[in-house]
């Protein structure tokens, strides 16, 4: 689903990301850890064009990312992306705010727009929020609203950086299941995260990023229990 | 004070008032729209556009708009050879001047608004301009009131320097009575009081309007 080959990002003389290769099946669910400045939200970013990687090449769905003569647009139709301030337009409800880019960019009418959001809002458990503002919103129910907008998009693969670190303590756990269903029904996705219980018990694999290189790679188990890389280990012991 | 006099007067620069009024809203609403696209240019990242934009908007806050009457008056018209009506010289003048100053009220506004706005709608799939247009420009407009409401206020008091090329707007109208009665302080004390009257006018407006987008926000709506 998500192949990356030989990925460089700089930033001016500022090397973030220094030759990543990986490669994400389908409905595999991929658990990005490693320390503060890392590259973990680089990376991710790089996948959607958020940012412009500066060489190598990505590909998501078989269809290059990177090139010129890609329709970028396009390509983030299929990326849904979640962001650790949630990033919800203040100025719409919860039900604008997941209408909106179904009607604007995959060109629904307002019926089928209205019928996704709300059928969205439901999965997420917020229906009677539907015209509440994000203001009105906790954390928690902002992020839900926040993934139910990338979803209304039917992307293919969905992008998390750092979903709950923003959020206080007794909220993350919403989000979380929201996730975790979101798994179970087999959505593809790259998940930068703290949260290591949920790493070990949705993700699929597990990779350690460290200074701008994927360190280490493998089941949650081979990385939590048996990591073979000293530096995984050290990380591992400072958060666990 | 010859009150008897000002009671006189009053009417006529009432009168006169709408057509500063008038001069006004046209100026703004054609600098708002210049503003708009100046401001969006700054900031498309485009060069070229980015640079017209600058140079337009350094050129008309840099200048005297007393000179850019001037220039659109009687420098163009020389130059293009065409007969300048003056109404119509004072409308473009204030209009473009303006339109220098609510580019940068804009510009302020759009680079207020949260970056992760952008990049949330940029990761939808959203084109540039959608998410300008519908996430970024909505947004930008509502921090823009306030400093809207000023440049209409200051504009409402610059009108008055198109009397130099003979609009009969409040000012002129003023200099047209003390032509024919050399009442300095009644004249000059009305003209100003009525200035007073439609700014202070525009604040409380501004500030209603202002009220009301802040319930707008946090007030249930539905769609
Ligand atoms: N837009 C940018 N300009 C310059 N440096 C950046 C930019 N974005 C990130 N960086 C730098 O790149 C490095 C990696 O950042 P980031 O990917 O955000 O790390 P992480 O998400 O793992 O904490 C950091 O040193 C950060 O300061
Ligand atoms: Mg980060």
């Amino acid at each position: 689903m998500i192949v990356v080959k030989d990925l460089y990002k700089k930033f001016g003389d500022l090397e973030v990301l220094k030759g990543i290769n990986c490669h994400i099946k389908e409905q595999e669910v991929v658990c990005i850890i490693g320390p503060s400045g890392s590259g973990k939200s680089t990376f991710l970013r790089c996948l959607n064009r958020l940012e412009e990687p500066t060489s190598g090449e990505i590909i998501i769905d078989n269809i290059p990312v990177t090139g010129d003569k890609t329709d970028i647009n396009l390509i983030r139709q299929e990326v849904g992306m979640v962001f650790q301030r949630f990033n919800l337009f203040p100025h719409l409800t919860a039900l604008e705010n997941i209408m909106l880019a179904p009607m604007k960019v995959r060109k629904k009418s307002k019926k089928e727009a209205m019928e996704i959001a709300e059928e969205l809002l439901a999965k997420v458990g917020l229906t009677d929020k539907r015209n509440s503002y994000p203001e009105q919103l906790s954390g928690g129910q902002q992020q839900r609203v926040a993934i139910a907008r990338a979803l209304a998009m039917r992307p293919k693969v969905m992008l998390f950086d750092e979903p709950t670190s923003a959020l206080d303590p007794e909220v993350v756990g919403e989000v979380l299941t929201v996730m975790k269903t979101l798994a179970i029904e087999g959505m593809t996705m790259v998940v930068v995260t703290h949260e290591m219980g949920f790493a070990r018990e949705v993700g699929d694999r597990v990779i350690f990023i460290d200074d701008g290189y994927f360190l280490e790679e493998g089941t949650p188990d081979e990385i939590f229990n048996n990591a073979k890389n000293e530096r995984t280990r050290a990380f591992l012991s400072k958060i666990l | 004070m010859r009150w008897d006099f000002i009671a006189d007067i009053l009417p006529r620069l009432f009168k006169a008032s709408i057509l500063t009024l008038e001069l006004t809203i046209a100026g703004i609403s054609i600098g708002i729209v210049i503003g708009l696209i100046a401001s969006l240019m700054r900031i498309s990242g485009i060069k070229v556009l980015s640079a017209v934009a600058k140079a337009y908007v350094d050129f008309f806050r840099g200048t005297p708009l007393l000179v850019q009457i001037a220039i659109i008056h009687y420098a163009l018209p020389v130059i293009f050879n065409y007969t300048p009506v003056a109404i119509v010289s004072g409308v473009i003048a204030l209009g473009i001047n303006s339109g220098a100053y609510v580019a940068e009220i804009f510009r302020a506004g759009i680079q207020s608004i949260d970056k992760g706005q952008m990049e949330a709608a940029r990761s939808l799939g959203m084109t540039w301009g959608q998410a300008m247009r519908y996430i970024i420009l909505p947004q930008a407009f509502k921090v823009s009131i306030p400093p809207l409401g000023n440049e209409f206020i200051a504009l409402l008091k610059d009108s008055s320097l198109v009397s130099i090329i003979a609009v009969e707007e409040l000012m002129t109208t003023g200099r047209l009575i003390m032509g024919r009665y050399p009442l300095v302080a009644e004249i000059w004390f009305s003209v100003a009081l009525i200035y007073l009257i439609l700014t202070s006018t525009i604040a409380i407006l501004v500030n209603f309007v202002e009220r009301r987008l802040q319930i707008g926000d946090s007030g249930q709506r539905s769609v």
